[in-house]
């Protein structure tokens, strides 16, 4: 890289190019325009918010107490449902944003297979072909796209009601509303679980927009190889030996001998 | 001495818990016998439940039949439907019903209600929506087989009949029953109803010709704590749509019952699934991981 720090070039809408812009620092890949950023952290507060209103109603026996922050349970069912609007409208912004990066191909394929291995730490690295996203996020992200036409379809049953759609589909839609619900929930926690504590420095792919390169090669070795033309692998195995040049460049000096050799610093 | 204890709470909607104070008194259901086959449809019953309730006036409908408009609505919970029936010998029948809240043994629409107090059943068998509790939702319109509760858009809130809780728990008949003219409304214990309306049922078989006339107390959900004597009980339908077996759709039932909840901890199981992946293999970090390993290439990594 020529200069330590750069701009990303975003192909987004002028709007947001104009209201933020990705800064790269060395050592970093650009990852996230800040369009892409924007609508996910737009669905990603109204999902919260339309899952505590949803399940101030879903369940009151348990979940009463998220009421009064919204005005009671009134207001609460009433909010509820332009919440679930504001983010499947930003959801279906992001999903045609993403609709290329996420097609599935062999390699997601082969990747949910091993699913299994991949839960071990024993796997420090992702397969050398993954690319972008791996199986396991292009998979919730189809099961978003599924599970929020579900919500549409469903919510609007329900929102105009048994007068206007008849008994039965109310009743009906109520189940599969539940299940979207559920099944979506149950696949935020690995979500939160991954971008945080589960794969640390993720995060910040999605509030500066960047990555390490460190990061890109060890989760998404194909789209590193893709981004610098470099080879993951070796970039990997070149770090490692300055790492290891430098540790014994650093008990040199502390035993008072001379300095390593050239070469300890940063290719 | 009835009518106190007629207000028992029996069962609250949302509510969790035991009800208070249930079981402390004997109880006593209540119900309303409608004899469809006395009724002349002169709909006294109607203006009488409007001027009760105090119900703002609901323009009616005039379809060249003796009905006021197409159904019940918020703000008239009481009408008598009129169908004109054509027998196997050709000859006319008009059959009156008189349509309101059926006060169900097993109710639909606080099976489906989410809300914490918004339908209470007394333990006399009424069924009654307490609106400053409602939150508007309409889970009850489609819980309810006989399509009753009806939705106000102005206030968001569910509106239906309330067999005059409040006359009854001041040991009063409901209003319906006060106005009508031939009595064919009849008021009083359960017990009571159902063998007034079983001997004129057997009269209608015996003297009338009636061979099929009987009394509609469905028992799909455990009998109603209204009544009818009808001249053909194995046709209900034929009354405008009285359901032969009328049934609370699966979704308010064990769905919401059962499988909601056990859907709720399988769900948090993702939860639970990522804090030991936390704690059993801990976090994948970026590789060469900080600090750097020993001089030696990592061991126990395996790479793919
Ligand atoms: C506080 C909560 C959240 C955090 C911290 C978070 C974090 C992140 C991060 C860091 C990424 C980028 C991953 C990458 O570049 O590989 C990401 C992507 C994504 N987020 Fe979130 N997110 C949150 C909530 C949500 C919610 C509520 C949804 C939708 C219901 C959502 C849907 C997605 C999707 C579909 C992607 C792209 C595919 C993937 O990485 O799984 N996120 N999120």
């Amino acid at each position: 890289m020529a200069t330590s720090v750069g701009r990303m070039q975003e192909k987004e809408p002028q709007f947001f190019a104009k209201l933020g812009h990705t800064t790269v620092h060395e050592g970093e890949l650009a990852r996230h325009s800040v369009y892409t950023r924007f609508l996910h952290w737009a669905y990603g507060i109204f999902f919260f918010l339309a899952l505590f209103t949803g399940f101030a109603t879903y369940m009151p026996f348990l979940f009463r107490w998220f009421a009064p922050a919204f005005g009671g349970p009134a207001t609460t069912r009433m909010l509820h449902p332009w919440f679930g609007l504001g983010f499947v409208f930003f959801f279906g912004l992001q999903a045609i944003n993403w609709w290329g990066p996420m097609k599935w191909t062999d390699t997601d394929s082969r990747w949910i297979k091993h699913l299994p291995e991949f839960l071990r730490s024993t796997q420090a690295l992702e397969p050398e072909d993954v690319g972008m996203y791996n199986g396991g996020q292009k998979l919730q992200f189809w099961e978003i796209v599924v599970g929020s036409i579900v919500y549409l379809i469903t919510g609007i049953v329900m929102w105009a009601g048994a007068r206007t759609f008849g008994a039965t589909s109310v009743a009906i839609s109520y189940i599969l509303h539940d299940i979207s619900a559920l099944i979506m929930l149950f696949g935020i926690f690995f979500h939160l679980y991954q971008a945080t504590f589960g794969q640390p420095g993720t995060i910040q792919a999605m509030t500066r927009g960047t990555v390490s390169e460190a990061w890109a090669w060890t989760h998404a070795p194909a789209w590193f190889r893709q981004m610098t033309g470099r080879d993951p692998r070796q970039a990997l195995e070149q770090e490692r030996q300055r790492r290891i040049a430098r540790e014994r460049a650093i008990e040199q000096l502390a035993r008072g001998g001379p300095a390593g050799p050239p070469g300890g610093g940063r290719a | 001495m009835t009518e106190r204890r007629t207000l028992q709470t029996e069962q609250i909607s949302g509510h969790p818990g035991p009800v208070p104070g249930m079981g402390m008194q004997r109880n006593l259901e209540v119900c309303k016998l409608i004899d469809a086959t006395t009724c002349i449809g002169c709909k006294a019953c109607e203006v009488a439940c409007v001027e009760w309730n105090d119900l703002p006036f609901q323009p009616t409908t005039f379809d060249n039949t003796y009905q006021t408009m197409p159904e019940t609505n918020w703000n008239y919970w009481n009408l008598i439907k009129f169908r004109e029936h054509q027998r196997e010998d050709g000859t006319l029948m008009w059959l009156m019903r008189k349509d309101q809240c059926m006060h169900c043994a097993d109710p639909g629409c606080l099976a489906a209600c989410p809300a914490d107090g918004a339908i209470v059943k007394y333990a006399n068998g009424i069924v009654d929506f307490h609106q400053e509790n409602c939150i508007g939702c309409e889970f009850c319109v489609s819980g309810c087989p006989f399509n009753i509760p009806k939705f106000n858009p102005a206030t968001k809130k569910v509106y239906k009949c309330t067999l005059c809780s409040d006359r009854v728990g001041q040991g009063l008949e409901p209003a319906c029953i006060k106005a009508c003219p031939t009595g064919c409304l009849h008021f009083g214990t359960k017990e009571d109803m159902k063998m007034l309306a079983e001997t004129r049922a057997k009269q209608l078989r015996d003297v009338s010709g009636f061979k099929d006339a009987g009394v509609y107390d469905p028992e799909s959900i455990g009998g109603t704590h209204v009544i009818y004597v009808l001249h053909d009980a194995k046709n209900p339908e034929l009354y405008s749509g009285l359901p032969k077996d009328p049934s609370i759709p699966f979704a308010y039932k064990a769905w919401k019952s059962i499988f909601k909840p056990l859907g709720l901890i399988g769900a948090t199981l993702g939860f639970v699934g990522v804090v030991f992946h936390y704690v059993f293999e801990g976090p994948k970090r970026e590789q060469p991981e900080v600090p750097p390993p020993k001089p030696e290439p990592p061991a126990g990594r395996k790479e793919l």
